[in-house]
């Protein structure tokens, strides 16, 4: 008999008997369908990390102060307050420097009118869009004069000007009060949308300098964001960062820093280390389910083996030789578990999709684990075929067809 | 006339546990192209483990068997499939035929495991059931077929490849005595047209339709005579091969 002869008697044979052949199946499309969805979320949450990190700003350094230390004692991370104003000024004269935003940020109250509300302020430079790729959808960000000039003048997120001021007044030039200060609103923030817990469209920028000196008087600066002028450039620039601070800190050659720098690609590689656990853990739970559809596969097999003893007997007696009815039973395998597989990966990118719009998740569907799905099911269908198939070819024409 | 048949000295013996069942005691038996053989006997007298020895579904323990000339004693499992496929047509009791398959496709079954194309199939099984009157139930299943009928698509199956004989083993036994004449009557005139059969059952009437009777009792052939008042089925039409 021909291959293509038994591949169309193991169909039939599936089709005449629907619910087993379903059933059997059901296994393998529950452990494909996991392992697509489960890769595709993994991903997508890891591929969402990677460009919530990239937002952050191109080419992003990330400057903070170091530990304070009581003798071998660490006090933690940025327990120190030894970055100012100045060292910024310092880093931003480096060339392979291209912009500089030191930034502080505290809560304050936004009063207008009879309307108040409460926000994040964050106080930085000029620098600030360029290093945060932030943009301005309706007037302008405050320039350096204003920064040297600690000008009352703010730039609002999109959520503040719907809080405050409605859909009906233009926020451009509005005087609002800040902690009990008055502000000139002279830009707005376009919408960024939140990433994670932060919502980056609930906030009021306003230079540093005011920030620092009027509103909350603070000397310290906390952080210091800084954007290299290029990918290829950023060791350069964090070395320069490096030698910036030491000088202008006075450091001697033996002393160690006394801050840190942190790159995007670092807190990046960080974070996607931690998603890929997570996927890998859940693959693997889902590869599990798919090792019990073969093994669901290989019980029926058996079933059916069982079964249909009288129909291999007639087979057999007919003319089937063993490698006959070996290939019809490994074909009939093969097919559940190659048919379980495709309708898996349908249901696991579908599912994978509705998942990502009903929890607003992204999602990310790649070939790499749709081939791989597909091809351990077909695998699984010929592993936990074997065994059944050998059975069905090894009986005897006479014991089966005696069999009732 | 040629012997399809040739056997010598054959013995089979079974274990069952550790208890040796000894089936069949060595018995010679020759067949001739055109016969029409009756095998009977009583349960247990080994006729039906002499049917699956000629039949090539079981090999004997001992002894020489040759089908149309084919030592077939020391044959290997899958020559004896090639053997069954080519050169033997069964006719079962309880028809055997594959549950939820048409009449046609059940008929086909031996031309599929021969490698024959599925054109040539279809047409040589049409043929086939046409020739035992069945032209008309094509497309039914085995259970829309009364029991008469579904041993007619199990002959048209043991006829369509043209085997060297023909073995029904007890063909009558789950049928009415008037459809059991009509049954017998195809088989008479298949082997009018020159087909060997060979009848197991153990009603005598049955086997009066057959051209000679082998007796079987405790594993040994104990007669082999011509049938004396043969009965023969008055026929409508003929049936051509």
């Amino acid at each position: 008999m021909s291959f293509l002869e038994s591949i169309r008697v193991s169909l039939r044979s599936i089709k005449a008997n629907k619910l087993r052949s379903f059933l059997t199946m059901l296994g393998i499309i529950i452990g494909v369908s996991a392992v697509i969805a489960m890769v595709a979320i993994g991903e997508g949450a890891s591929s969402n990390v990677a460009s919530q990190i990239n937002g952050l700003g191109s080419n992003l350094l990330i400057v903070s102060p170091g530990q304070a230390r009581q003798g071998n004692v660490s006090l933690g991370a940025a327990s120190l307050n030894t970055l100012t104003l100045t060292d910024a000024t310092a880093i931003s004269k480096k060339d392979s420097i291209a912009g500089v935003a030191p930034y502080v940020t505290k809560q304050g109250q936004v009063v207008w009118k009879d309307q108040s509300y409460t926000t994040t302020v964050e106080g930085s430079t000029q620098d600030y869009p360029q290093v945060r790729n932030l943009t301005v959808q309706m007037g302008r960000f405050f320039n350096r004069f204003e920064v040297q000039g600690q000008a009352n003048v703010a730039v609002v997120g999109p959520e503040i000007v719907s809080n405050l001021f409605g859909s009906n007044t233009n926020p451009i030039g509005q005087m609002v009060q800040i902690n009990q200060m008055p502000f000139t609103i002279v830009g707005v923030l376009t919408s960024q949308g939140s990433s994670g817990m932060t919502n980056n469209d609930d906030r009021v920028v306003i230079p540093i300098t005011t920030a620092m000196n009027r509103l909350f008087n603070q000397t310290k600066i906390r952080t210091v964001y800084v954007s290299a002028k290029s990918a290829d450039l950023m060791d350069q620039a964090q070395f320069d960062i490096e030698q910036a601070i030491r000088a202008e800190h006075h450091l001697t050659p033996k002393t160690p820093d006394d801050f840190q720098i942190s790159s995007q690609t670092q807190i990046l590689s960080t974070a996607q280390g931690v998603t890929s656990v997570m996927t890998n853990l859940l693959s693997g739970i889902a590869a599990i389910s798919l090792i019990v559809g073969g093994i669901g596969i290989m019980n029926i097999m058996l079933v059916s083996v069982t079964e249909r003893t009288r129909e291999i007997g007639i087979r057999k007696a007919i003319g089937a030789t063993r490698g006959d009815i070996l290939r019809q039973f490994l074909i009939e395998s093969v097919t559940l578990s190659l048919f379980g597989g495709i309708l898996g990966i349908l249901l696991g990118v579908g599912g994978a999709e509705l998942v990502g719009k009903l929890a607003n998740m992204a999602v990310s569907i790649s070939l790499k684990p749709v081939l791989y799905a597909f091809f351990s099911s077909m695998l699984v269908g010929v592993v936990f075929g074997v065994y059944p198939a050998r059975k069905a070819a090894q009986l005897k024409p006479i014991d089966a067809l005696r069999f009732e | 006339m040629k012997s399809v048949i040739e056997i010598e000295d054959i013995k089979k013996v079974y274990y069952i546990g550790d208890q040796e069942i000894q089936a069949l005691r060595g018995v010679s038996l020759n067949i001739e192209e055109g016969d029409f053989v009756a095998i009977m006997g009583p349960s247990g007298s080994g006729k039906s483990t002499m049917m699956n020895v000629i039949g090539c579904l079981d090999k004997p323990s001992s002894g020489e068997f040759y089908l149309d000339g084919y030592p077939i004693s020391k044959a290997h499992d899958d020559d004896l499939a090639l053997i069954r496929n080519q050169k033997i047509g069964f006719v079962f009791q309880s028809f055997n035929l594959l549950p939820r398959t048409t009449a046609v496709e059940n008929v086909e079954l031996p031309l599929l495991y021969a490698g024959v194309s599925a054109k040539e199939r279809r047409k040589r099984a049409i043929q086939a059931l046409d020739h035992v009157g069945l032209g008309t139930r094509l497309f039914n299943k085995p259970n829309e077929l009364s029991g008469g009928q579904q041993q007619r698509v199990s002959i048209a199956r043991a006829l369509v490849n043209n085997p060297v004989i023909l073995m029904a083993d007890e063909p009558t036994g789950a049928l009415d005595t008037k459809t059991s004449i009509e049954i017998m009557g195809i088989f008479q005139e298949l082997n009018d047209a020159g087909k060997t059969v060979i009848l197991v059952t153990h009603e005598p009437d049955i086997a009066e339709y057959a051209k000679r009777v082998v007796r079987f009792r405790d594993g040994e052939v104990v007669s082999n005579e011509p049938v004396l008042n043969r009965r023969i089925v008055k026929r409508e039409e003929e049936v051509v091969i």
